[in-house]
């Protein structure tokens, strides 16, 4: 039971709206993820919705029951924070077993479940330090627990992995998706990094300005972005948009094609240009190219390509992978 | 390149440093001594070499007995050391965690109270203690000291709440904690650093407060600070009393200043240094 919808959500501090009006329904279950650049207003939306925000107006439902002016700690909902706000004086098991405590839970009980959120985050040898003895991926792992024994209707979570090194972040974020598994609560997920928004959502919300500029799986957001934003923003390295002859060609104001999907030669091809950097990874080979009379765009080579700094090299996309947008920046 | 510290230099820099101690600290070493004397060598001139009699010590004790102002220094001291958290640790938590617009010029506003000569507001307290009958009494002063000292423990603990990260305290309204156990649970443990320091640095205010101490008591509540005033106008020349009774009245707040340098330092860099 973790139903959460939000009714023109809006928030605003003082003269600037942050939030100017979100709809959005989020079903029992599902795992979403808020993505979107910095000051897009994705943290300040989950702030809202766990209550440490009051909201500007609006409707906020949590399993039906309105919940808009509800104290954050009456909402059922549990949040695991960027700095994963730990209480420093106290033992792991004491910061695990806070929220039961506060809710006068009966000390056995309290152990059981302190017990067995442990067992399945394998803090268990660390019960008895205190956060500053763990390490960065064993902390956030503690304020997950404290998140999970509350057994609340969703989670919150807060660009959690933004403090962790990057191959710490590839492990916790595949802990937290068969978290979700084994869970199967509703968590809402904070990011400015769209690589885990694909990997870990059922549902995206891409935000831009405090509005939602599309909401859908990530392939289908991939497959079908909506506008431009959308489209350069899902994908890594970012969509390469044309705009001018090439673009008026296809009936279009601008076109976008991502690294993956152009055709390379070193002899012939629709688009011509000089290689600048060339970057070989092994798996896949990334070509920084100067376009002639174009922009800069970026290719990507399944496997390995033999061609360096200063090669002319021939780029065609490939067919039904071109995405067309109006003058607006809307897709077509 | 980090510049090489001969041995040489560091001897240098020892010496002066101890060179500079001994000169702030002669005042007081000097009393000491002079504590040791006889009265007759007291007024013979300069001399560090005491003939360490006692006998200022036992003279000072059986014409006035110290241990009543002692207990007084340590109720007032303490009593109005307490109660300046309890009355400061929430107005703290509000100015960091809840800040109006406001704040900044309220906390300019009570700071400046205490630029302020007391001198200004002597005649209406004096007034008020002897209508109310507060005078000479210790829960008058009580009040009085930790009034004069609130502006500097909320200024301190202030400073030392703003370190908290305020996530935490968020984390804590997320897990079900109510105001009441935010604060008790969460921000007052974690804040412990500072708020011994606010309260070592507040007792030590508290204990050496003359001005109010002087003014507001005759014999009941009369601290340290008025017990050796009480032996430097009757007593005039009799330095070696008068040394001894200003020994009296330092020792206890010198010793824990001693043993508590460390947290004291912490408190008067106002929570600058981490």
């Amino acid at each position: 039971m973790g139903g959460i919808t939000l009714k023109q959500v809006r928030k605003s501090f003082g003269d600037i709206d942050v939030i100017p009006g979100v709809d959005l329904e989020i079903k029992d279950g599902e795992f979403v993820v808020f993505v979107g650049p910095s000051g897009c207003g994705k943290s300040t939306l989950l702030r809202v919705i766990a209550g440490l925000e009051d909201v500007t107006s609006g409707q906020i439902t949590i399993d039906g029951q309105d919940m808009t002016d509800a104290a954050p700690a009456k909402r059922g909902l549990a949040m695991v924070f960027q700095s994963y706000a730990l209480y420093p004086h106290m033992t792991v098991r004491k910061n695990i077993a806070f929220p039961l405590k506060m809710a006068r839970m009966d000390p056995a009980e309290q152990d059981r479940r302190v017990n067995h959120a442990a067992n399945i985050l394998n803090l268990t040898d660390y019960l008895d330090r205190r956060p500053g003895q763990l390490s960065g991926g064993q902390r956030q792992r503690v304020a997950i627990g404290r998140a999970i024994v509350r057994e609340p209707s969703a989670f919150l979570f807060d660009e959690p992995l933004s403090n962790l090194d990057a191959a710490l972040r590839v492990n916790m974020r595949v802990e937290i998706s068969e978290l979700h598994k084994k869970l199967a609560t509703t968590m809402i997920y904070v990011t400015h990094d769209q690589v885990e928004a694909m990997t870990m959502a059922d549902k995206i919300v891409v935000l831009r300005a405090g509005k939602v500029e599309q909401v859908g799986g990530p392939l289908e957001l991939y497959h079908k972005p909506a506008n431009r934003f959308v489209a350069g923003f899902i994908g890594s390295p970012n969509m390469n948009f044309l705009e001018g002859e090439v673009a008026a060609r296809m009936g279009a104001h601008a076109i976008g094609v991502r690294p993956e999907h152009f055709s390379m030669s070193t002899s012939q091809g629709l688009l011509s240009g000089v290689v600048g950097v060339a970057e070989h990874l092994g798996s896949d080979t990334f070509l920084h190219v100067d376009l002639d009379n174009g922009p800069h765009i970026i290719a990507r080579a399944a496997g390995e390509m033999p061609v360096n700094h200063g090669d002319r090299i021939w780029l065609t996309p490939q067919e039904g992978r071109v995405y067309r947008f109006d003058a607006k920046g809307l897709a077509l | 390149m980090a510049r090489a510290v001969t041995t040489r230099t560091k001897i240098g820099y020892t010496i002066a440093a101890w060179a500079v101690a001994l000169v702030i600290f002669f005042p007081i070493l000097y009393t000491i001594i002079t504590s040791l004397k006889t009265e007759q060598e007291a007024i013979s001139g300069f001399s560090l070499i005491p003939s360490f009699s006692t006998q200022s010590f036992s003279d000072v004790q059986s014409q006035n007995n110290y241990w009543r102002p002692f207990t007084n220094s340590v109720i007032l001291a303490v009593g109005s050391t307490l109660l300046a958290l309890v009355v400061a640790i929430p107005a703290a938590w509000a100015m960091a965690f809840s800040p109006t617009k406001r704040t900044k010029d309220i906390l300019m506003w009570m700071l400046s109270t205490k630029m302020m000569p007391a001198v200004a507001v002597l005649v209406p307290i004096y007034l008020i203690f002897l209508r109310t009958g507060l005078m000479d009494t210790r829960i008058g002063l009580t009040i009085l000291l930790m009034l004069i000292n609130l502006p500097i423990v909320v200024w301190m603990l202030y400073t030392y709440f703003r370190e908290i990260p305020g996530e935490i305290l968020e984390a804590a309204r997320m897990d079900g904690a109510s105001l009441r156990d935010e604060i008790i649970h969460v921000l007052t443990p974690m804040a412990v650093p500072g708020i011994a320091s606010t309260l070592l640095l507040n007792v030590i205010l508290a204990w050496n407060e003359a001005f109010w101490t002087i003014q507001l008591t005759t014999t009941n509540a009369a601290p340290l600070s008025a017990f050796i005033a009480s032996f430097s106008s009757p007593q005039g020349l009799f330095w070696a009393k008068l040394s001894a009774a200003s020994v009296m009245a330092i020792a206890p707040i010198l010793i824990l200043g001693w043993f508590s340098q460390k947290q004291l330092v912490r408190g008067l860099t106002f929570g600058a240094v981490k």
